[in-house]
Formats: structure tokens, C-alpha cells, sequence
């Protein structure tokens, strides 16, 4: 991972965005050059967008820089995608441009994407001039009314003068405390009209001041109760990776010897190999993982939130455990699991501290003992471990595709997921072994996020293989943003899971709809091909869909189509998508579509309740135990 | 079921005022009322937000989803017992000469003023607590109230100390 240019992930109190520029001299430019000053200077390299009318004298001066290098995007939903996907390989601040109107609202989605799961993203958005505001101007929309809840700040700019310093202030307020996306609409006169240029612009930010810095007596209780506890998890989510705490978590697990579990949004955060990793919790989660909180007498949780999709129905959730909850932000603390010890800070800083404290309790002789717990464990792991039957007809089986690819790839390779069982199973059966090489959408859920993630993170870290995990459903959303890679060199390897059906609602619709499959179908079948979408499966098992033909339409779009429908050709086929490497590559795996996540907690219900695998629920000993 | 009193430092910009209202309603809590101005520094505004709290949601977690607001700088919750709290009204209540005195009474009683009189009607500004000017509504809904304007309430914390004294500095030490 490259080193941040874009000035302190690491929340410093009022610290600048831009630390390593030296000052410029003031200079008369127009608000267009101001701009683009500004995002060199702030260390933006790379900008996701497409220009249009009011937007447009920004991307005059824009085609002059030598720094800031522009992709042009197909939609402008692929460049807010992009540019989280950017974010979360390089750690650095992403960005993305479009103009007034269509293209504001269509960063709207990448926009609620990156504010559910706190990736730092500046859009930058081209406004109608300022005197026709309000008009209903041609491509007027009010995009700072409509991502006022989606974002953690917004700014309408309508003078010249104040682009360095709004510029300055968004990658502030986006790469600092809980990152998170900032808009910066900018009216088009403000980028027409003359101005002065300085770098760096004062600091006017007197309601900004996130906490970083935790506090002693909080941190000495929560190393005490780790210490006192027989049955302790560190529950870690995303917000450890973003404060690339990932050492000192290592360091405090080994230290305490606590079974650690890793959400959706911390895969890679702590080694999957680690003994003490006892896997993911949530949903899908491992048995063991579920398990593990729902028994536990002490959840440590780390940059995590408590989200429904973790904790199950919410009074039913860890009974027995007493939380410690650190978080750089402090509404997340008590907002859905009250905190018996809150702890305001950066991840990285409270772990360091809780590392401190925890061996000053071993060396006054407190060191907890897990041996009992740790017996529990293993067994919950031995028992159900995360597994899949290979289908009887000689089908490929989707588990198994992305569990190839993982071991596969080469080392240093970036993965994307979409939304849905695919993401599952690629959370599942992808080993994560280093931070920041998983990405995809937690919070929001947003189909065909891995094309465009995946085009970003390769962008940014181009060394690195980057595979994207896509279904056919979610890569019918936004593949159009392989042209964009095809175009600009930016060759990323995209699998289609391809199954001909919106797999995860379908598994819905297979276990608490009476198989009764509305709407889920994406293949022709062995129904009329004219009424697909709408009647119910086939009753043989399908051959994914072929409408689009995936390869044709790869071919078409100028990467390299492959395509795997027998177990027998999958290595081979995998082998080759990872030695071409001067095009994108799409490989259309053609899977059996009754394959289904497990385990699984069913909406709404308790985490006692996981099944391991369809009518097989685990048994705890529960009759000893409650 | 019960009611609290914030009042809301925040910088005097456009927009923050919508920010503000917004993230109440979505967070799920309803304002009562609402009252909006500016300080004794022009760049701070000072928001009083009454709200129903039901115990469901509490009240801390707006609060702390309010101090995320860049635009936001301070947050107090002001006690009844510790806060002087005071409405207006303006009302405008049916009056002949029969009525009029009865009317003018009342509006002695309650120390409220009588601004406008014509021969149909008396129109009574009143300012106090909310139970006050109810009360005093009360006594004049008789005589028919033709119409009725209400501000929200604004509140100020007793004794000699004063909220924006820290919000400034560091509005000073931004600058």
C-alpha cells in the first residue's frame, strides 16, 4: 500500500489535508484552475468522472495537468464506485467528478455506498450558475439537499475564491475521524470567474474536531474485564482496517490470546490462517463465529457497529457478554448494543493503549485463562467447519470456483465482490490474509459494486491482480465499466458466477416463499425465452444465463471472454485469466443455481438459531448450558 | 414519554438550518418547536429545538448524531428548573363592546398587551412559559379566537455563565 499523499488518515486535531506542499504564491487563475491547483495540491493522482455542461470549464485546465490523472467513466456511477474501490487499495482519499443534474444523482449510490461504510471519497459536481439556482435550470438538481443524509458534509460553492480552502476542508473532513464521502458542488461561474490562488488555504472548520485519543481510566477497565473474562472476543470491524491498526491488533490478540472474529466490512485485518481467528460473524458467518459472541462473556468490539446483519434480533444477541465498544465515532457507541465500557478514539490509539494495559494487568500477576473456552471453540470449529457439497450432475459449483480462484491467485491480489451469494461465498472461501485486499459493499448492499471497485483499486495500486467476484445479475449493472478498463489499460479479471438467477433472493425465495420464484429468473430456460422474467425455474438444473452472452459481450467490449462449465477445465481456466495480463479478462463461470449460502441466521431472528446448513441446526449443548 | 429543551450552537451558514430539522426526522424524532436567530457574535446562530422523546429512541443518540454536523458547535440540553423558557404569542380574539373589558382583564391578569384593536376584534401579545400563555388561551377561547400565531420557545440557562463563551474560542482559534 502506497503511503497517504493525502494528508493524515490518522486524525490529528486540525491537522491540514496537505502537509507536504510547501506554499504556493498567490496568483491570479480562473475557479476552474483553482480546482485543479487544489487537487494537486491536496495529492489527489487520480479522478473518476465524466465531464458535461456545467462542469465543463474544469475539465479545460484538467487535460494540462500533469498530476492529476482523469479516467473517463462509461457512468457516473462507475466513477463514485471507482473511486471508493480506489480508496480502499491506496488508503488515500478518492475522487470523483460529474457534472450538474443526471450526473450528480447518479453518484448518489456511490455515495450512500461509501458513507454506510465510511470510505473517504470527495465528488466533486458541476452546479448550474449561481443566479440560476433555483430556477430549474437545465441539469439544475439540488444535489447538496439530496446527499445531505448520504454524506458526512457537503458544500455549495458559488465564489471563486473559496475553492482551495472548500478543496482543502472536504479531503479534511473526508480522510479524518469516521472517513466518509464529501460533496463539493461548485456553480459554474465560480469555475469561470477570475481568482487568487494560495496553497494552503486557512483552516475554518470550528465544529470539526473528532476524538482520537481514548481515555485512560476507560482503556485500564476494558483491559481489567480482559483479564477477568473466561470467555472474551475481539470483535473487529472495518473501522481497524481504516485506522490500519492491523499490527497492533495482531499484537493485542496474541498478547491476551482472545479468539478473534473479523466482520464483512475487517476480512484481512487479522491473518483467516490465525489460530485464534475463529472466523466471520453475521448472516452467513462461520458457526463458530456466531457462536462464539452468542456465548461469550466479554465482546471487545473494535471499529465495529453492532449492525443488524452481525447481532441477529438484538435482544436475543450475546446475552451473556458485557461489551466493550471502542469507535472513533461516538454515536455508534450504545446506539444498538449499550456499552458497559465506551471508549471514544482512533482504533489504532485504543489498541496500542489496550496493549499497555493489558500487560501491566500480566505483570501485576491478572492474566486471563481461556483454556476452558478455547476447548468450546476448537469444537464449534471442528464440528462446522464452512463447507459445500459438489453438485451431483457434474456441475461446477460456485463455492468452488471462488475458492479456486483464491488459491489461485498470486500473491498481492486485490478481490471485489457484488452483492449477494457470490459476495458470500467470496467472503467465505477466499482466504484474507493482509488488510486492505477485500472490498466490497457491507453497508449498503449495492449490486454491481465489483466492476467498477475493482477498476478503481487496480487503477491505484496497478501492480496487484485485482479480481473482481461478480454474479451475472449484479454484472449486468455496470459492466460497461470494462470498456473504461479496456480503454485505459487498466486490466482487472472479472469472475461471472453466473448461475441465471438473482441467486441470494432466489435462495430467499427457495426457503420462505414456497420455491415460488418471482422475478429472479435471468435465463430463458426451458420456459418461453419471451416471458423469462417473470415465470418460475426450469425444472433441470440451468446452465446459467446466456442472454447476454457473457464472452461475446466481454469480446465486444475489448477484454478477453472465457468460459467454465466443467469442474474438469476450472484450474485451467483460471490459469489462463491470471496470465493474461494486457486486457481485462472476464470468465463466465456457468454454476448450478440451487446452491445456497450456509450457514445462516434467517432475518430477524436470533443468532441462536443459525443453521449450519439447510434443516441442520448446530447443536450447542444448550440443555447443560442455559 | 418526555419533553427536553436543546439549544444548538452552530455557524451562521446557509443550509445548516436543514440539516439540522432533516436529521430529526430522520433519525425518527419529531420537533414540537422551533426557534431560530442569531447571537451576540453574528457568526454563531443559536437553534432552540423542543422534542418529545419516546423511550425507545433516546435522546442521546440525536444529540451525538447532531454534534457529527460539521456546521455544529455546541449542544446543550437546558433543565426546566435551571432555564428561564419563554414563548410569544399573538392572538387575535373576537371583542365587542360587551366583551372588550372582560378581555382586557385577562390579558392584565396575565401581564399580556394589547397591540391592535379594531371594532370586531382585540389582538393580545403575550410572551411566558408555555402552561402560561395555554392557560391564559384558555380563559380567552370564550370569546372566540379569530386567529392564533405562536413562536417557538426560546430558552436561556440561569446564573452568569454563558454557552457561546467556548464555542467562540474555537471559532477564534479556526480563523
Amino acid at each position: 500500500m502506497t503511503e497517504q499523499a493525502t494528508g493524515a488518515h490518522h486524525p490529528q486535531p486540525r491537522a491540514r489535508g496537505a502537509a507536504p506542499h510547501s506554499a504556493h504564491p498567490a496568483e491570479r487563475v480562473t475557479g476552474a484552475q483553482s480546482l485543479i491547483r487544489s487537487l494537486e495540491a491536496v495529492g489527489a493522482d487520480t479522478v473518476f468522472g465524466i465531464p458535461g455542461g456545467a462542469i465543463l470549464p474544469a475539465y479545460d485546465p484538467l487535460m494540462d495537468s500533469i498530476k492529476v490523472r482523469h479516467i473517463l467513466v462509461r457512468h457516473e456511477q462507475g466513477a463514485g464506485h471507482a473511486a471508493t474501490g480506489y480508496a480502499q487499495a491506496t488508503g488515500k482519499v478518492g475522487v470523483c467528478m460529474a457534472t450538474s443534474g443526471p450526473g450528480a444523482t447518479n453518484l448518489v449510490t456511490p455515495i450512500a455506498d461509501a458513507h454506510m461504510d465510511s470510505v473517504p471519497l470527495v465528488a466533486i459536481t458541476g452546479q448550474v450558475a449561481s443566479k440560476a439556482i433555483g430556477t430549474d435550470a437545465f441539469q439544475e438538481a439540488d444535489i447538496c439537499g439530496i446527499t445531505m443524509p448520504i454524506t458526512k458534509h457537503n458544500f455549495l460553492v458559488t465564489n471563486a475564491d473559496e475553492i482551495p480552502k472548500t478543496i482543502a476542508e472536504a479531503f479534511h473532513i473526508a480522510s479524518t475521524g469516521r472517513p466518509g464521502p464529501v460533496l463539493v458542488d461548485i456553480a459554474k461561474d465560480a469555475l469561470q470567474n477570475q481568482t487568487v490562488f494560495s496553497w494552503p488555504p486557512q483552516a475554518d472548520l470550528p465544529g470539526y474536531r473528532p476524538v482520537t485519543k481514548p481515555h485512560a481510566k476507560q482503556i485500564r477497565e476494558a483491559a481489567r474485564l480482559i483479564n477477568e473474562a473466561k470467555r472474551p472476543v475481539l470483535y473487529v470491524g472495518g473501522g481497524v482496517m481504516k485506522a490500519r491498526a492491523t499490527t497492533e491488533l495482531r499484537i493485542l490478540a496474541e498478547l491476551t490470546g482472545a479468539p478473534v472474529t473479523t466482520t464483512l466490512m475487517a476480512l484481512g485485518s487479522f491473518p483467516d490462517s490465525h489460530p485464534q481467528h475463529v472466523g466471520m460473524p453475521g448472516m452467513h458467518g462461520a458457526v463458530s463465529a456466531v457462536t462464539a459472541l452468542q456465548k461469550a462473556d466479554l465482546i471487545v468490539a473494535l471499529g465495529a457497529r453492532f449492525d443488524d446483519r452481525v447481532t441477529g434480533r438484538l435482544d436475543t444477541f450475546a446475552p451473556y457478554a458485557k461489551i466493550v465498544h471502542a469507535d472513533i465515532d461516538p454515536a455508534e457507541i450504545s446506539k444498538n448494543r449499550t456499552a458497559d465500557v465506551p471508549i471514544v478514539g482512533d482504533a489504532r490509539e485504543v489498541l496500542a493503549d489496550l496493549i499497555v494495559a493489558v500487560q501491566a494487568e500480566h505483570e501485576s500477576g491478572h492474566k486471563g485463562d481461556y483454556s476452558d473456552w478455547w476447548k468450546q471453540l476448537n469444537s464449534w470449529r471442528d464440528t462446522y467447519p464452512l463447507g459445500y457439497d459438489l453438485p451431483e450432475d457434474g456441475s461446477l459449483s460456485p463455492q468452488q470456483v471462488i475458492e479456486r480462484i483464491g488459491e489461485l491467485a498470486p500473491d498481492h491480489t486485490l478481490f471485489a465482490a457484488g452483492v449477494g451469494q457470490h459476495q458470500m461465498w467470496a467472503s467465505q472461501y477466499i482466504k484474507y490474509e493482509k488488510p486492505n485486499t477485500w472490498f466490497n459493499s457491507g453497508g449498503a448492499g449495492t449490486m454491481g459494486y465489483a466492476v467498477p471497485a475493482a477498476m478503481g483499486a487496480k487503477a491505484g495500486v496497478p501492480s496487484a491482480t485485482v479480481w473482481a467476484i461478480d454474479g451475472d445479475g449484479c454484472f449486468q449493472m455496470t459492466n460497461q465499466e470494462l470498456v473504461t478498463c479496456a480503454l485505459n489499460n487498466i486490466p482487472i479479471k472479472v469472475a461471472i458466477i453466473n448461475n441465471g438467477a438473482l441467486g441470494m433472493v432466489r435462495q430467499w425465495q427457495s426457503l420462505f416463499y414456497n420455491q415460488r420464484y418471482s422475478n429472479t429468473v435471468l435465463h430463458a430456460g426451458d420456459t418461453n425465452a419471451g416471458q423469462g422474467s417473470h415465470t418460475g425455474a426450469s425444472k433441470t438444473p440451468t446452465a446459467g444465463t446466456r442472454i447476454p452472452d457473457f464472452v461475446k459481450l466481454s469480446e465486444a467490449m475489448g477484454c478477453v471472454g472465457l468460459r467454465c462449465d466443467d469442474p474438469a477445465d476450472l484450474d485451467a481456466v483460471i490459469a489462463k485469466a491470471n496470465s493474461i495480463n494486457d486486457r481485462p479478462v472476464v470468465v463466465d463461470f456457468i454454476v448450478h443455481e440451487d446452491a445456497m449460502v450456509w450457514p445462516m441466521v434467517a432475518a430477524g431472528t436470533s443468532n441462536d438459531e443459525i443453521m449450519a446448513a439447510r434443516d441442520v441446526r448446530p447443536d450447542f449443548g444448550d440443555a447443560a448450558d442455559d | 414519554m418526555s419533553k427536553h429543551t436543546l439549544s444548538v450552537l452552530v455557524e451562521n451558514k446557509p443550509g445548516v438550518l436543514a440539516r439540522i430539522t432533516a436529521l430529526f426526522s430522520r433519525r425518527g424524532f419529531n420537533i414540537d418547536s422551533l426557534a431560530v436567530g442569531t447571537t451576540e457574535h453574528p457568526e454563531i446562530s443559536r437553534i432552540t429545538i423542543v422534542v418529545t422523546v419516546v423511550e425507545e429512541l433516546p435522546l442521546e443518540q440525536v444529540t451525538k448524531q447532531l454534534n457529527k454536523l460539521v456546521n455544529v458547535l455546541k449542544i446543550v440540553e437546558l433543565e426546566a428548573g435551571s432555564a428561564v423558557q419563554r414563548e410569544l404569542v399573538l392572538v387575535k380574539v373576537r371583542a365587542d363592546n360587551e366583551t372588550r373589558s372582560q378581555i382586557v382583564e385577562i390579558v392584565q391578569l396575565f401581564r399580556a398587551k394589547t397591540v391592535d384593536v379594531s371594532p370586531e376584534a382585540v389582538t393580545v401579545e403575550a410572551t411566558g412559559s408555555a402552561d402560561k400563555l395555554e392557560a391564559m388561551l384558555k380563559m380567552l377561547e370564550p370569546f372566540g379566537i379569530k386567529e392564533l400565531v405562536q413562536s417557538g420557545t426560546i430558552a436561556i440557562g440561569r446564573g452568569a455563565r454563558s454557552i457561546t463563551d467556548r464555542s467562540l474560542r474555537a471559532l477564534d482559534r479556526s480563523a
